[in-house]
């Protein structure tokens, strides 16, 4: 049995900035456990630049982006393993892992950082008709064969799906030769951020069908067409509004889903909104000592934004371990509500809040001109105006919560109310 | 000179393969596609049924209720997954009872063991997700669930351990009698056989055609079906078939070998032999059946769709006979439900056919004395112990390499069913065998890893490695 103050689960942008975080803050012993070959996780195919103007106030592409973190990791001693799965998480924060060199591992952690990422929707979840031939995949796969393998995966390509992989695939089949042909999108929004509408589809003339989905495949071996119609309001396809594609690939970007199997080991409560671990605001699951962050919890999307959440994670997994973080006194249930689809964290602790709190929360529509208000029961905390919000834009909201009633019963609350005459 | 060539390599065409080869004969087994059990076999209910279904006196209620029996065995020795798990017939209201009370009287017509009529609360107790409104269920103890494709593979592997000669890649084009046999022509050969045994499925009628006069025509019907993922595996823990009415047998909803929650089929009449779509009217039938069926069941957990395709004929039983009188060309066509289950059964009596022809034939069935009906054991490496497990990566590195991160499938395992007889040269192929891309990510993460496996140890391009069937490439080009 190996023992470590904390075990990261996951090397990806997640876990790599919670383990750096928890040594600044005291940690000593840590080990990062990563499945894959290499540190950075997704962001090692993501070569597209973007990536760090929050963070280092500069554009950086997906590897480089890693590349300071792992640099940072590495410069600290922290330890790390790689090709290296993780099979099982349990309840008292006991860690089996295997790997080629050393077999079975056994490792029992003081506190445990599950960072595990996410993984992408796929055909069978959202029910496509049609036949099973090869060309169709997810974007994230076809992003994966063409950055890292090298390999092209179609030469005529329609795309399902406005998240921000397949927005972004579009460009980059698009600039190595292939001709992708649309983006249809279930929603009459697209899930993707505007910057990629723009500069992936609108920059190249690529259309975007909103209000539309796949209602048929051909061909048996590989794709030969792809049958897209509008959708009325309840997502069913309008007769008559059939358009067919002759293309050799699909690529589907409908989705992530939080990666929790190992979650549901360990008897961790997931969230039904976000299909991540519900947390508090150190970023502790249901079980104590057991912490998460990045999109195992919810999917984000900017991988800045990660980073601050893991950090956040790291620091406060240092603070279990040394025994600073307390877990004594009243808990307080936050609550998205009227527009706000969720809210991470899902539960705040009064003990441990020193000031400024910061809440991440997406929307179940696009609204403008709107006000996000914050409240405890009917006492208003803070109210902030967005003159456009959208669920493909993760929206934060700060709260000073430095001077909150300690034994205050009432749930906070965070909600849009629509600006009078808009 | 081939002895015996079998034409079709699902699983009927592998289990009379394998009964062969018990026997001192060369035996010829050829397929049209890249893999054995790529057509129906890979794309049906999976349920080894009790034998109640099917009129008495059919070939189809004898060798089911035969077939069932033989199952146990069969699956240990070939280390093929085999659950008894039991299967039930709902019944919600009184017309549905009756139809239990008949298929139970025909259970007992057909010599099928240990079933009983529940009544409410049994069933309930069995199945507690089912509806409180159910009023009672036939229930078999001997239903049960297999592996179909994992059966047809290990099928094959085994009988070319014991000497049968597996052609892939080989449609049968023309069949030509010739003094003491036929000569066949599939893929780029031909072949000389004294004996053909006609397998090929869907496409049973054109093959028979090839050398006599049309007697029965394959009616294809299609099936369609909605995969879960475990998490919901548990959802019924036996086979749950509706009530079979006018319209149909009912829709099942079963858990697999595997844990996961496998519900369908539909049943439409189609033209096209190789139409293997699904249809969102098919699927939305089925589900609509689930919610009637079930307290709870969730859509969002459908892990992927498929269809496949029944090999139907008019005559509503199995042909199995001689085309025409002739000693030496036995037709197996028809073989639609219980075509898995009656298999076995069936591949019996087709060798006693040979048998009661062999002097005629001049082609005496001498027993080997070396057949070997075991497989070697395929590795299944997350239900080992943990002293196994590290026995085994101490021994071989790449089985502490997980490939496949849904269903922890390990580089060594995937190696070993790409390396084995009748082995694995395609992604699917893979997947039918060891699993990977089965789980909730689909192959998302894992397929280019399998791929690049596949690439290296059969020497090949990765852009050459395929997805399933021939023209199914994942990639085109190298980029720029």
């Amino acid at each position: 049995m190996l023992n470590y103050e904390i075990v990261v689960i996951g090397g990806g942008p997640a876990g790599l900035a919670a383990a750096i975080e928890a040594k600044k803050n005291g940690a000593k012993e840590i080990l990062v456990l990563e499945r894959d070959l290499e540190l950075g996780g997704i962001l090692q195919q993501c070569i597209h630049n973007g990536f760090g103007l929050h963070v280092f106030k500069e554009e950086l592409t997906g590897p480089e982006y890693a590349e300071r973190f792992i640099q940072e990791l590495k410069d600290m001693g922290i330890e790390y393993k790689l090709d290296t799965m993780v099979l099982e998480v349990s309840d008292d924060k006991k860690v089996r892992a295997m790997n080629r060199e050393e077999g079975i591992l056994n490792i029992r952690a003081k506190a445990v950082i599950l960072a595990m990422g996410c993984r992408e929707r796929t055909r069978g979840a959202i029910r496509i008709p049609g036949t099973r031939p090869a060309g169709v995949m997810t974007a994230g796969t076809a992003q994966r064969f063409v950055n890292m393998e090298g390999y092209m995966t179609g030469k005529r390509v329609l795309i399902l799906g406005s998240g921000d992989i397949g927005l972004i695939m579009a460009r980059r089949l698009t600039l190595e030769g292939a001709e992708v042909l649309g983006v249809a999108e279930l929603m009459p929004f697209s899930g993707g951020l505007n910057r990629n509408i723009v500069q992936c589809l609108e920059d190249f003339d690529i259309p975007l069908y909103l209000q539309h989905t796949v209602i048929d495949i051909e061909g048996k071996d590989r794709v030969e067409a792809v049958t897209i119609a509008k959708v009325d309001e309840r997502y069913k396809p309008i007769k008559g509004t059939e358009k067919r594609f002759d293309c050799d690939t699909l690529l589907l970007s409908v989705g992530l889903i939080p990666e929790n199997e190992l979650s549901k080991s360990a008897g961790i409560t997931l969230d039904k909104i976000t299909a991540g671990p519900r947390v508090n605001e150190a970023m502790e699951t249901s079980v104590e000592g057991v912490f998460a962050c990045g999109n195992v919890v919810h999917v984000h999307d900017l991988v800045d934004w990660v980073t601050e959440e893991s950090r956040k994670a790291g620091r406060n997994a240092a603070r279990y371990v040394s025994g600073a973080l307390k877990n004594k006194g009243n808990k307080i249930a936050v609550q998205g509500i009227n527009g706000v689809r969720y809210v991470v964290p899902q539960e705040i602790r009064p003990e441990n809040l020193t000031g400024k709190t910061e809440f991440m929360m997406r929307v179940d529509a696009v609204y403008q001109n709107v006000t996000l208000v914050a409240k405890i029961g009917e006492e208003v905390l803070r109210s902030v105006k967005r003159r456009h919000v959208a669920p493909g834009e993760m929206e934060n909201l700060v709260l000073d919560l430095g001077n909150i009633n300690p034994n205050n019963m009432e749930n906070l609350t965070i909600e849009l109310v629509q600006e009078e005459g808009a | 000179m081939y002895d015996i060539t079998v034409i079709g390599a699902g699983i009927t065409g592998t289990f009379i393969a394998r009964e062969l080869s018990r026997y001192d004969l060369n035996i010829l087994l050829l397929d049209k596609e890249n893999d054995v059990a790529n057509g129906t076999t890979k794309a049906n209910s999976a349920i080894v049924h009790a034998g109640y279904d099917a009129a008495e006196g059919t070939l189809k209620a004898r060798f089911n209720v035969r077939g069932n029996k033989m199952y146990d065995e069969i699956c240990r020795d070939l280390d093929v997954p085999f659950k008894r798990v039991g299967s039930l017939v709902t019944a919600f209201n009184e017309e549905e009872m009756e139809t239990i009370q008949c298929l139970y009287q025909r259970g007992i017509t057909n010599g099928v063991p240990d079933m009983k009529i529940l009544d409410k609360e049994e069933v309930l107790a069995m199945e507690g997700n089912l509806k409180e409104d159910i009023k009672g269920a036939l229930y078999a103890k001997t239903g049960g669930i297999v592996g179909p494709w994992e059966l047809a593979i290990a099928l094959a592997e085994n009988a070319v351990e014991n000497g049968v000669e597996l052609r892939l890649n080989s449609p049968v084009t023309a069949i030509k009698k010739v003094e003491k046999g036929y000569r066949v022509s599939a893929g780029e050969k031909t072949y000389k056989t004294k004996v053909v045994i006609n397998c090929a499925g869907v496409y049973g009628d054109q093959i028979d055609q090839m050398i006599n006069e049309k007697t029965f025509e394959i009616l294809p019907n299609r099936g369609e079906y909605n995969l879960f993922d475990k998490s919901v595996g548990d959802m019924v823990k036996t086979v749950v078939f509706g009530c079979p009415s006018a319209a149909g047998k009912g829709t099942v909803i079963l858990p697999t070998v595997h844990g996961n929650l496998l519900l369908g089929p539909t049943a439409d009449p189609i033209d096209n032999k190789e139409d293997t779509r699904t249809t969102f009217d098919g699927l939305t039938s089925i589900n609509d059946h689930a919610k009637a069926t079930l307290k709870q069941i969730g859509f969002q957990d459908v892990i992927t769709s498929f269809s496949g395709i029944r090999a139907k004929v008019a005559r509503k039983d199995f042909i199995i006979e001689k085309a025409r009188g002739r000693e030496d060309f036995i037709n197996v066509a028809g073989i639609d439900s219980p075509g898995l289950t009656a298999a076995p059964a069936i591949a019996e009596y087709v060798v006693e056919m040979v048998q009661a022809s062999a002097t005629s034939l001049e082609m005496p069935l001498r027993e080997k004395e070396n057949f070997n009906p075991r497989r070697t054991p395929s590795i299944h490496f997350m239900d080992l112990s943990t002293k196994e497990q590290e026995k085994l990566i101490a021994k071989d590195a790449r089985f502490g390499r997980i490939i496949c991160r849904c269903e922890n499938i390990t580089e060594g395992e995937i190696v070993d069913v790409i390396k084995r007889k009748a082995g694995a040269t395609t992604l699917d192929g893979v997947k039918r065998r060891a699993r990977p891309g089965s789980g909730r990510c689909q192959g998302g993460f894992c397929a280019p890893r399998v791929m690049e496996i596949i690439a290296r140890e059969l020497d090949v391009d990765m852009k050459d490695v395929l997805k399933d069937g021939k023209g199914s490439y994942i990639l085109t080009e190298k980029t720029k």
